[in-house]
């Protein structure tokens, strides 16, 4: 076993799946030669070749534009947004081409590919480099959307979203790529649309993805000293949603938290909710409670981003005002 | 014409039975779109539908020289870049009025006619969109090996956003197998393209700056379409990297559903009602000797071919409600929880 970080993870997976398939192809900005401005695909290019690890213009429609029409022929191509918040210049390929095509051709055209990006705050970038979009991307009815919290699950759900014949939006959280887990040899493949209880308890559900999933932890080991036993879910993917372990912690529990990175409005934990209230109400003791960011562009000052964004400490102080009693 | 080449006709090496056939694919596309015309004035035709009419002799022409496994791309203006690379056309007609034997079920529409086997890839209802796409499924040819050409078809108005830009680049610096072909039909909505682009070749005129030939064709002469699409094709397939080439053309009716174009200088639009490909095509075939009862034939058989094509359309089934919530997913449906 060997420790691996969340950055290494990335290289490590993609690594994996394109020694496994040849029609596995990668590109992106500053990706190949130079690795990724986050050094996360450092290697790949010296071991896979100028042809199957490439580098490419600044065009963000183009690089969706061409993973979309080489998995339509024949390719199961991986592209590299740099960060998540420049989807905003290619939405259109992702929300009305790639995400409809299927659909639209009634089953003709299928299209397995990987968008992977730098997602979310944490890194005092400002508003336009460090926006949380997972709520863009499940609105969009044809996109997965898969962000994982920790090394192993990015290996392994990188792996999954590879070999999975729909487009996958796949969020790395930026702020997470120092962090380190010891992480198995060998193949590593997960599954989409599977939640982890990364954590056990019988108090309180709390319902997290990417960053907010470690910051969760934190909070519950805090709580545990207090004795209020927090249970915490780790998402992993949006779509496919796992309701199902969402219900059985909650069914246990009786309460639930979401805690979400993205701003207030129309956050994947208001979804989560509505399905909770709609089909578990009756299992609730108290009400359910959303931790979001406020409904505002992130600031870039630490100590104003570090206010923005769910803390432990904050996370921990709205648990106990669910309380367990 | 101030850009690069100007392609003209080889109208020697075009063999007879290729001419046959280009006239029969302008006809059909001509009876299929007229037909459809009426159907929309019928209530039949639902949504909208925009016609190529005048516009066939580029899709002819191109349709024509591809090879069985080449890929179109096409717009929203797709009716007869579809139909024209094999797809059914009873199954066309059932998709523009919305029956569940239509071409995508009856979840495409007249703007987004498909047909994967024939190599139909789409038609594309952004304006732009389609040319990074059309660059992509290059890529995977040159990366496969196949020997594949992807063609994509796109109009004046697709020149002055960033995708077209952006597609030529990447074709150009990774010398993609990829022929980018511009309807200019002068007109993009209702606005003359001149009046909102900056050189008067919308197409051809930016094509030094992706060290590309600015190719410029009479895109009504559907010999020189053949021609130039031919040799377009070969440089493409044998790694010469991408082409772009502008057809001026003209549309002869309105934008879309019941636009009657008015916007448009009379003069300019009979000038091209005179420049119509269809009967300019038919009198040099009559000039080089074919039998007028020979065209005739191809015309009749057409018409028939359209009519049946109505008639599968008209009698089609509405599309099964249950596969509403289908084809979102590769498992063929639509869950997303579990
Ligand atoms: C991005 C985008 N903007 C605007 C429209 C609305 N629209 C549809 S067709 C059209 C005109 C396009 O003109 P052109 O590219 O010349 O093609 P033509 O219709 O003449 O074939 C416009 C503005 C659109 N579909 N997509
Ligand atoms: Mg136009």
């Amino acid at each position: 076993m060997a420790e691996l970080t969340y950055r290494q993870a990335v290289a490590r997976g993609i690594a994996q799946e394109m020694d496994r398939d040849p029609t596995v192809y990668f590109i992106g900005e500053d990706v190949a030669a130079a690795g990724g401005v986050f050094k996360t695909t450092e290697g790949l290019q010296d071991r896979f070749g100028p042809e199957r690890v490439r580098d490419t213009p600044i065009s963000e429609e183009a690089i969706t534009g061409a993973v979309m029409g080489a998995a339509m022929n024949g390719l199961r191509p991986i592209a590299e947004i740099m960060f998540s918040d420049f989807f905003a210049t290619c939405w259109d390929i992702v929300a009305n081409q790639i995400a409809k095509a299927r659909y639209m051709t009634d089953g003709q055209i299928t299209l397995p590919l990987v968008i992977r990006a730098a997602n979310g705050g944490g890194a005092r970038f400002g508003a336009q480099h460090s926006q949380a979009m997972e709520n863009w991307a499940m609105a969009i009815p044809g996109l997965k959307v898969v962000a994982p919290s920790n090394a192993h699950d990015v290996v392994g759900l990188l792996a999954a979203s590879v070999r999975d014949d729909d487009p996958v939006v796949f969020l790395e959280q930026k702020s997470l790529y120092a962090s380190r887990q010891e992480v198995p040899e060998g193949e590593i493949v997960g599954e989409l649309g599977k939640a982890a209880v990364v954590r056990e308890g019988a108090d309180i559900t709390v319902v997290a993805l990417a960053a907010m999933v470690p910051r969760a932890l934190e909070a519950a080991e805090t709580l545990a000293g207090e004795g209020i036993d927090v249970e915490v879910v780790d998402l992993r993917s949006l779509v496919p949603l796992d309701v199902t372990t969402v219900l059985n912690s909650v069914v246990k529990t009786s309460r639930m938290v979401t805690v979400e990175e993205n701003p207030r409005l129309c956050g994947w934990g208001a979804e989560v909710t509505s399905i909770v209230t709609e089909e578990a109400f009756y299992d609730l003791d108290a009400p359910t409670l959303r931790i979001t960011t406020p409904h505002i562009p992130l600031p870039s000052a630490d100590t104003l981003e570090d206010l923005a964004m769910p803390s432990a400490e904050t996370i921990a102080s709205e648990l106990r005002r669910v309380g367990n009693g | 014409m101030t850009a690069g080449a100007d392609a003209s006709a080889d109208t020697v090496s075009i063999p007879l039975d290729k001419k046959l056939e280009m006239y029969r694919m302008m006809l059909d596309a001509r009876l299929f779109e007229e037909k459809a015309h009426k159907l929309f004035f019928e209530g039949l035709v639902k949504g909208t539908s925009h016609l190529a009419l005048g516009q066939e002799a580029v899709a002819a022409g191109f349709a024509a020289a591809m090879r069985s496994d080449d890929l179109t791309f096409c717009t929203y203006r797709g009716h007869t870049h579809t139909l024209l690379r094999g797809a059914d056309m009873g199954a066309l007609m059932a998709e523009l009025l919305g029956r569940g034997n239509g071409i995508c079920g009856g979840k495409g529409g007249s703007m987004h006619l498909t047909d994967v086997s024939v190599g139909a890839m789409g038609s594309y209802a952004i304006v732009g969109a389609h040319l990074p796409i059309a660059a992509g499924a290059a890529w995977a040819a040159q990366a496969r090996g196949t020997g594949q050409v992807s063609v994509v078809f796109f109009g004046d108005g697709a020149t002055n956003i960033g995708a077209f830009h952006e597609a030529l680049n990447l074709a150009a610096v990774w010398s993609l197998p990829v022929v980018f072909v511009c309807e200019n039909n002068l007109y993009m909505e209702y606005t003359p393209i001149g009046a909102v682009t900056a050189v008067p070749n919308p197409a051809a005129d930016r094509a030094g700056a992706y060290g590309l030939e600015g190719i410029i064709l009479d895109g009504n002469d559907v010999e020189a379409v053949y021609s130039t699409a031919t040799a377009a094709l070969e440089h493409a397939r044998a790694g010469g990297g991408p082409q772009l080439i502008e057809a001026k053309t003209y549309r002869h009716g309105g934008h879309s559903r019941a636009d009657p174009g008015t916007y448009r200088p009379d003069e300019e639009v009979q000038e091209w009602l005179d420049r119509d490909p269809i009967p300019a095509f038919r009198a040099r075939l009559e000039a080089a000797g074919v039998a007028a009862e020979t065209l005739d034939t191809i015309e009749a058989e057409s018409d028939a071919a359209v009519e049946a094509a109505t008639e599968v359309a008209r009698s089609g089934p509405f599309p099964d409600p249950a596969n509403l919530e289908t084809q979102v997913w590769a498992d063929g449906g639509s869950s997303w929880r579990n």
